[in-house]
């Protein structure tokens, strides 16, 4: 299905303040793949996010998301199919209720009371929320926050699920229940994230941005075994990848499995 | 210096209501038009920000008391007139809803002092011709300052002016002015040092989010004449309606305190007369404003209020007073018995 | 605001999620409800005491229906008096002619018009403070939406209310971190004064920002949709015109009096 796909050539942005943020990005992400983009802090990955949904214009090069390049004229369509998870749950949910922002997207687009609420029951149901539906954002945990952000976005029906650090300020238990629910999705996944610890345990392919560039773009086994390469971005290897003798699960949720944590 | 229902009378705070809602709703109309849907979360947010901003405080030096944003100009400098003026009045009835800052009554007298003055008169006439198009620091803080000194000042006049013709409070207009106005310059210095310091610094770090008057805020956004005649209008309802308040009811009496000598003119019990005067003094929305000077009887106003003096009925009315006391509370026990037992019915064995 | 009323905020936002018949009731007629009431209570005249006092019903039945506390509501309300008790405190001062004579004790009438102005104060705010407590902002919202206050304003009453929390927490974490460095004093030094609100300033216009982003990426067109279905029902009728008839039967007759009146007749 063409229409998962997202495909950047050439990508150039510059903020109107001068700042270069992307020089010349380029990469192929298709159908039901998981794609991790890490980075230093101002390499770059927010902005290439805010690009696959048109909230930014590239001002150079091009981008396409499913059958259309992203311009103005497709901003509507690609919105519909590119869900976007922000770093800052209280900037994804602005709503009085629970409920009204996870039906915002439904209600946008048009479609039928009965319709919208359909999707919203479905939507907090996948994310385990049900219980807050009536409950205002400003009282609810981080975590639970966070669910009902990927909520909001769920109840879109997006074939392209776009997160930006999933995983900041959740503790260890959220976090872990957070990788457990992104596993069952069969979206197209694309994380920006400085956990990569996370990125190994849900993605087969590391986009690594280093000051507005494609650093390397390889299987999560080739790039965080690649020590030069990580230092060169001022990246460390995953912790769970360390095989350190204290995690010796080899794996990041043995830090879990380990007694007394939940 | 938010107004209170309490001092007010439901002229002065009908017409004020009356003035305010039409405010909003052509602000409302004026931004919907103009402006881009960007500015629909901003002014929320900014709305929230005047809150948050008020739980900054700074030590003013030599005083020992500390100071705060007050709020509206701030609004109208970043939001332009329109969106400045509704994001104030959400600010006057989160504070008069939650923290009981005046009343809903008050609410459009608040919201025309503390919203039309800073958004309407002191931005555009005072700050932006002040500071002109290509500012310096010095130049934006004088601005500021002048601009909040003066709409505080006007928000000052206000307020006294709903207090006299509310006729609740007994101060005579030329005192409380006196009392207010220095006042009101102490915190309008103030809430202008503050004001200036925040669009200083903001201008500084990002001269773009002060320096690009919003959109379609070249011009005053009403003309000079058109704001003059609003006041004047506002004035003249608000004074003539309270001048009616005044004589209709009280101004017979004063005529017949006058002519009687003193006394006023016997008038026979019972009868078609005294059913009228019950009527008129029951259906009158506008009741007994008090210009004591111009009356001159306070016991002819308190007639119907109290039946003073005369002890046995000053018995009677003290002892109703603690009946209905009572019996309201006997009610509130009642119900909270109801209902305790009915939440205890819904939800056996849980705890209320 | 202190950061006593982020509490209270806090606190009445709370309150507003109890499930009575009283926050069951429609928010419009609510809302008409208590316009009413301020109304009628504030038309009285201004040495009115007695006939003032029945109106107290309102608020205690609501309060009581409500599972509301009822001190807390009248902390609330002592906490918020200044004004109007600073200018009414005038009235004994500037008006000492004798108006009532209770036992021994001559009451002038600014002593009668002060009392007046703490009672209606009394209850227009905590009229107020209950219309909230069992309603909540967001339906208080809508109903002002159902009566026809234009939605550029009600979107963004909302949108402060909801951004009043989180940047109230903000600004905590703010001022504790100059209060760290200011030896514990709550006050920020002036000098400081501009950087600190401004730094909060610019914050809040990023976060303006990502708003906006996050609504355009849900397809925000402008204009802001929600799902609600309050119906007004035969109670809420009911609510409205029961009250209504009886505020304005309690302005019509002074209650207190009849009952004192009817209490001496029984006693002789």
């Amino acid at each position: 299905m063409s229409h998962h796909i997202i495909e950047a050539t050439d990508l150039h942005f510059v903020y109107p303040d001068g700042t270069r943020a992307l020089n010349g990005v380029s990469f192929r992400i298709t159908h039901g793949e998981s794609v991790a983009i890490v980075g230093a802090n101002g390499a770059g990955k927010s902005t290439l996010l805010l690009h696959f949904n048109g909230c930014l214009m590239p001002t150079g090069g091009s981008l396409r998301v499913g059958d259309y390049p992203v311009t103005r004229e497709t901003v509507g369509q690609i919105r519909r199919s590119v869900g976007v998870v922000f770093q800052d749950s209280d900037d994804q949910l602005f709503m009085p209720t629970v409920f009204d922002d996870v039906a915002f997207g439904p209600l946008n687009m048009g479609l039928p009371p009965d319709e919208v609420e359909k999707r919203v029951a479905s939507a907090l149901a996948t994310v385990g929320s049900s219980h807050l539906a009536a409950r205002p954002p400003y009282r609810l945990s981080e975590g639970e926050k966070k669910a009902v952000a990927i909520a909001s976005v769920l109840s879109m029906a997006p074939a392209i699920m776009v997160m930006d650090e999933p995983s900041s300020n959740l503790d260890q238990h959220a976090r872990r229940a957070l990788i457990n629910l992104l596993r069952t999705f069969e979206h197209t996944k694309v994380i920006a994230t400085h956990d990569l610890d996370l990125a190994a345990d849900l993605c087969e392919r590391v986009i690594v941005l280093d000051e507005g560039s494609v650093a390397a773009d390889d299987s999560v086994r080739n790039v965080f075994g690649n020590r030069d390469l990580l230092a060169r971005c001022h990246l460390e290897m995953p912790l769970g990848m360390q095989r350190c003798p204290i995690c010796s699960g080899g794996r990041s949720d043995a830090v879990d499995r380990s007694p007394g944590r939940e | 210096m938010h107004m209170a229902d309490a001092l007010i009378s439901p002229a002065v705070g009908g017409v004020m209501w009356a003035a305010s809602a039409g405010l909003i709703g052509y602000c409302s109309k004026k931004v919907r038009k103009t402006l881009d849907d960007r500015r629909i979360p901003l002014m929320g947010v900014l709305g929230a920000f005047i809150f948050a901003a008020q739980m900054i405080n700074f030590s003013i030096p030599g005083t020992g008391s500390s100071g705060h944003l007050g709020g509206g100009m701030i609004l109208a400098i970043l939001l332009g007139s329109h969106a400045g003026f509704l994001t104030m009045a959400s600010v006057l009835m989160v504070q008069a809803l939650f923290f009981a800052g005046g009343g809903l009554l008050a609410l459009g007298c608040n919201l025309f002092t503390l919203g039309f003055f800073p958004c309407f008169i002191a931005c555009p006439l005072i700050y932006r011709k002040l500071a002109g198009d290509s500012p310096g620091v010095v130049r934006i803080s004088a601005s500021a300052m002048a601009a909040c000194v003066i709409s505080l000042q006007l928000g000052a006049f206000f307020v006294v002016l709903q207090t006299f013709l509310s006729g609740r409070s007994e101060l005579p207009f030329g005192t409380f002015l006196l009392l207010m106005q220095p006042i009101h310059l102490a915190i309008g210095v103030v809430e202008g040092f503050a004001t200036a310091a925040v669009v200083t610094f903001v201008w500084k770090a990002r001269p773009e989010t002060i320096h690009r008057a919003p959109a379609g805020e070249d011009r005053p956004p009403v003309s000079r004449r058109t704001v003059l005649a609003v006041l004047l209008v506002a004035a003249l309802i608000g004074g003539v309606g309270s001048w009616f308040a005044s004589t209709r009811p009280d101004g017979l009496e004063w005529a017949m305190f006058k002519t009687s000598d003193g006394r006023e003119l016997p008038v026979p019990e019972g009868g078609i007369h005294s059913s009228l005067a019950g009527l008129q003094e029951k259906t009158s929305l506008l009741p007994g404003y008090g210009f004591r000077s111009r009356i001159g009887a306070a016991s002819d106003e308190a007639e119907a209020a109290w039946p003073a003096v005369d002890t046995g009925t000053t018995v009677s009315g003290l002892a109703g007073c603690v009946l209905t006391l009572a019996s309201i509370t006997l009610a509130a026990f009642v119900l909270r018995y109801w209902r305790r037992v009915a939440a205890a019915r819904h939800n056996p064995g849980g705890t209320q | 605001m202190s950061h006593h009323d982020t509490r209270t905020l806090g606190y009445l936002d709370r309150l507003s999620e109890l499930d009575t018949p009283v926050h069951r009731t429609d928010s419009r007629a609510k809302l008409f409800t208590t316009l009413v009431f301020v109304v009628t209570v504030v038309s009285f005249g201004k040495y009115e005491i007695s006939a003032l006092i029945p109106f107290l019903l309102y608020p205690v039945v609501l309060a009581a229906l409500g599972n509301l506390p009822l001190n807390y509501l009248a902390g609330r309300i002592a906490v918020v008096a200044p004004f109007a008790v600073l200018v009414a405190v005038f009235n004994p001062i500037l008006d000492r002619e004798p108006m009532l004579v209770l036992g021994g004790l001559r009451l002038s009438g600014g002593w009668v018009s002060f009392i007046s102005i703490v009672l209606r104060f009394v209850l227009t705010v905590g009229a107020a403070l209950i219309l909230l407590a069992t309603t909540g902002m967001n339906r208080v919202c809508h109903a002002l939406e159902k009566m026809g206050v234009p939605r550029v304003f009600t979107g963004q009453l909302l949108f402060l209310y909801r951004y009043l929390f989180t940047l109230a927490e903000e600004t905590v974490r703010m001022t504790r971190a100059i209060s760290v460095r200011t030896a514990g004093r709550s006050n920020v030094p002036v000098r400081a004064y501009g950087s600190a609100a401004g730094h909060l300033l610019l914050r809040t216009l990023d976060r303006a920002q990502r708003v906006y982003a996050a609504m355009c990426c849900r397809g925000f067109d402008g204009h802001i949709r929600t799902m609600r279905t309050e119906r007004i029902r035969s109670t809420d009728i009911l609510f409205v015109s029961g009250w209504s008839a009886l505020f304005v039967l309690m302005r019509l007759h002074n209650v207190p009096r009849i009952l004192g009146r009817l209490f001496m007749e029984a006693i002789q």
